[in-house]
């Protein structure tokens, strides 16, 4: 569309031996932003960055970098960099000279390959392992070492497949700020790919949630979380309450037996949608005071919050996290505002496979 | 009793050492010390130093060098080329037959393909090149060898081109490198244990040839090997077959020593 975006998607589908991996996706990613790839195990994640990194080529559709085509391009042509998943850094090299691979490739002078390693190993807190081999390394140091290897090159585009995934939680959330803080010093584009809701939440400028290869939603942080276009995404980007239910009007839907307002609008009369509440946009109230009403059937202590968890009359489960506390069988209320309802149009359902195409953003 | 019967199953094996490898060598190291009538003396060793039999060694080590780099050139290039085609089995398969194959049976096939009125010769003649001298020279003595040795070559630098994870070489990719620096920087080197493996399990047998030297290159090329063949079984000096022998694995196990034992190093 406009000169803008340094990377885009058109049609693009990879098949492996007749099966497609990746199913028509389209997109564009401008220059300087931080996007996460979200999304299940095998969903296709890892194919979309072997695919803008060269490593594989469509099977059908087109990518352009700065609006050319790229299909043909090999991988040591493209100012792109990445850090994998598994790191492949080289066995046989010590941390600097694998850092300093890129650069060497492109016959830089000895001076300023040194320079810019001990640059870059200062940037992922590796000063003074310059010697060390890569076996004596910790996963968590190795994956610093493949980040240190990749921006030492100055890519246009950084990509990184669940880096984080092997580390423990506190080098996690450490590793997540130092990323995003990276990202912004650099002002480079970055794209994340990650099976974690919660980090893809903290981390992205945007999120693009993938399953089955096919992208189902694409937006802010905010957006995906606020409002789901289904009920996969609402279910994967965080705990929630699923209920079907119809669109009587405007403002009015019902769900669980009753007629509820809310703040959505531009559905069909009596359209059959799906209707997500979150655990905590719940408040525990008396019965005769509430919209809902449930019999408590498990609490859990979550340290922040109870968890609780039980059934209302028509048998729907309902997850509740409050920081008061309740009985186990105890009958209690449940209050929400419109707000907390987000209406999402059902998806038609073949057994159990396949999303509607509403549930498709072709952006 | 556990300990006790494991060792019980030791002793064929025990015997097998010590009846086949260790009273032979023993006997060998005794043997060089003996002239040929018996008599305890050093001029076998003194002998070994002089320029006939040092020039018999260096060429031994020139032709071994020769046949372990052309196998080299030949064997790498077939092992990657494995490692990527899509019948692996079939082709290894192929690949080994030939080692089932006796020694001498082989040598026998190229002196019919080799002769005068054989198949390459006829060859040649065909494509306009006309009939040569093949058999009995140091080319025909070289391509022989290589053709047994080059399974001996391929198969470590297959194993070991297997065990490369293929994501380095994306990395090397992603990192600008072109298929030739990747090859030289990543694969080769990853894969140098392999190389070690194929050149020992080559050059080391190559040194000790005899029986191609004759057949093939019509004693034109005196190698120690064949010299040992020669003093056991012409001149009946078999002090001196068993100095050159004793010489010979000396030099065999300073080249193990030193080029390492192939493995640990490299990967990993
Ligand atoms: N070379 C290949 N040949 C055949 N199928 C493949 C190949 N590479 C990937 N696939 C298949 O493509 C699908 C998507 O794989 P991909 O690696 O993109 O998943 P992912 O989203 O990165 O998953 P994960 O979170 O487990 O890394 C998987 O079902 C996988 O089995
Ligand atoms: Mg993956």
């Amino acid at each position: 569309m406009n000169g803008q975006a340094i990377i885009r998607f058109d049609h693009v589908t990879k098949e492996y031996d007749g099966t497609a991996v990746l199913d028509d996706v389209s997109f564009e990613m401008e220059r300087g932003k931080f996007y996460t790839l979200l999304g299940p195990s095998g969903c296709g994640k890892t194919t979309i960055l072997r695919l803008i990194a060269g490593f594989i080529e469509p099977t059908q559709g087109t990518i352009y970098f700065h609006g050319k085509p790229m299909n043909h391009v090999p991988p040591n042509k493209r100012q792109v960099n990445t850090v994998f998943q598994d790191y492949a850094l080289f066995p046989h090299l010590d941390v600097f000279e694998n850092v300093a691979f890129g650069l060497r490739v492109k016959k830089m002078k000895e001076a300023d390959v040194r320079q810019k390693v001990k640059e870059a190993l200062r940037f992922v807190n590796l000063e003074g392992y310059e010697r060390r081999r890569i076996q004596e390394m910790s996963g968590g140091q190795r994956q610093r070492v493949a980040i240190a290897r990749a921006i030492v090159n100055e890519p246009e585009v950084l990509l990184l497949d669940e880096p984080l995934s092997a580390l423990d939680l506190k080098l996690r959330t450490e590793m997540q700020y130092e990323l995003r803080e990276l990202q912004r010093r650099l002002g480079i584009t970055f794209i994340f790919v990650t099976h974690d809701q919660e980090e893809a939440l903290a981390m992205s400028d945007y999120i693009f949630v993938l399953h089955k290869g096919k992208i189902q939603q694409f937006g802010t942080p905010k957006e995906i979380y606020d409002e789901p276009v289904n009920r996969f995404v609402a279910d994967f980007i965080g705990e929630s309450n699923i209920l079907s239910g119809r669109m009587i009007a405007d403002f009015l839907v019902e769900f669980a037996g009753r007629q509820f307002a809310c703040v959505d609008r531009g559905f069909a009369p009596n359209e059959p949608v799906d209707v997500v509440i979150r655990p905590e946009d719940l408040e525990l109230a008396a019965p005769e005071d509430s919209q809902i009403v449930i019999r408590v059937d498990s609490l859990l202590f979550r340290g922040v919050h109870y968890e609780i968890c039980g059934y209302d009359e028509n048998g729907n489960e309902w997850l509740v996290h409050s920081t008061k506390k309740a009985e186990v069988g105890e009958t209690i209320g449940l209050r929400f505002e419109p707000e907390a309802i987000h209406v999402m149009r059902a998806e038609r359902r073949k057994g159990d496979e396949g999303w509607n195409e509403h549930g498709e953003t072709g952006i | 009793m556990e300990r006790a019967w494991r060792n019980w199953y030791l002793i064929p094996y025990a015997a097998w050492l010590v009846l086949f490898v260790i009273a032979p060598l023993v006997f060998l190291v005794y043997e060089s010390f003996l002239d040929i009538d018996g008599q305890w003396t050093l001029a076998n060793y003194e002998k070994v130093l002089t320029p006939i039999y040092l020039k018999m060694m260096a060429y031994s080590f020139w032709y071994a060098l020769l046949i372990t780099l052309a196998s080299l050139l030949i064997g790498y290039p077939t092992a990657y080329w494995l490692t990527k085609t899509r019948h692996k089995q079939l082709w290894l398969l192929l690949l080994i037959l030939p080692m089932w194959v006796n020694l001498l049976l082989k040598v026998y096939a190229f002196l019919g393909l080799f002769g005068t009125y054989g198949l390459a010769n006829a060859f040649l003649q065909a494509i306009g090149v006309g009939a040569r001298q093949l058999l009995f020279t140091d080319f025909s003595f070289v391509f022989v060898s290589v053709y047994i040795f080059i399974p001996f070559m391929v198969l470590p630098i297959f194993n070991a081109l297997e065990e490369l994870p293929p994501s380095l070489i994306d990395a090397a990719r992603d990192l600008g490198a072109s298929g030739w620096t990747t090859f030289r920087r990543v694969v080769f080197p990853l894969t140098l244990s392999g190389v070690k493996a194929g050149c020992q399990a080559v050059f080391i047998p190559a040194l000790s040839l005899f029986m191609i030297t004759r057949l093939i290159a019509g004693n034109r090329v005196i190698t120690l090997g064949t010299a040992i063949e020669q003093h056991f079984l012409v001149t009946q000096d078999w002090g001196m077959g068993a100095t050159i022998a004793v010489v010979l694995m000396i030099a065999m196990a300073v080249i193990v020593f030193l080029t390492g034992s192939g493995r640990k190093e490299g990967s990993r």
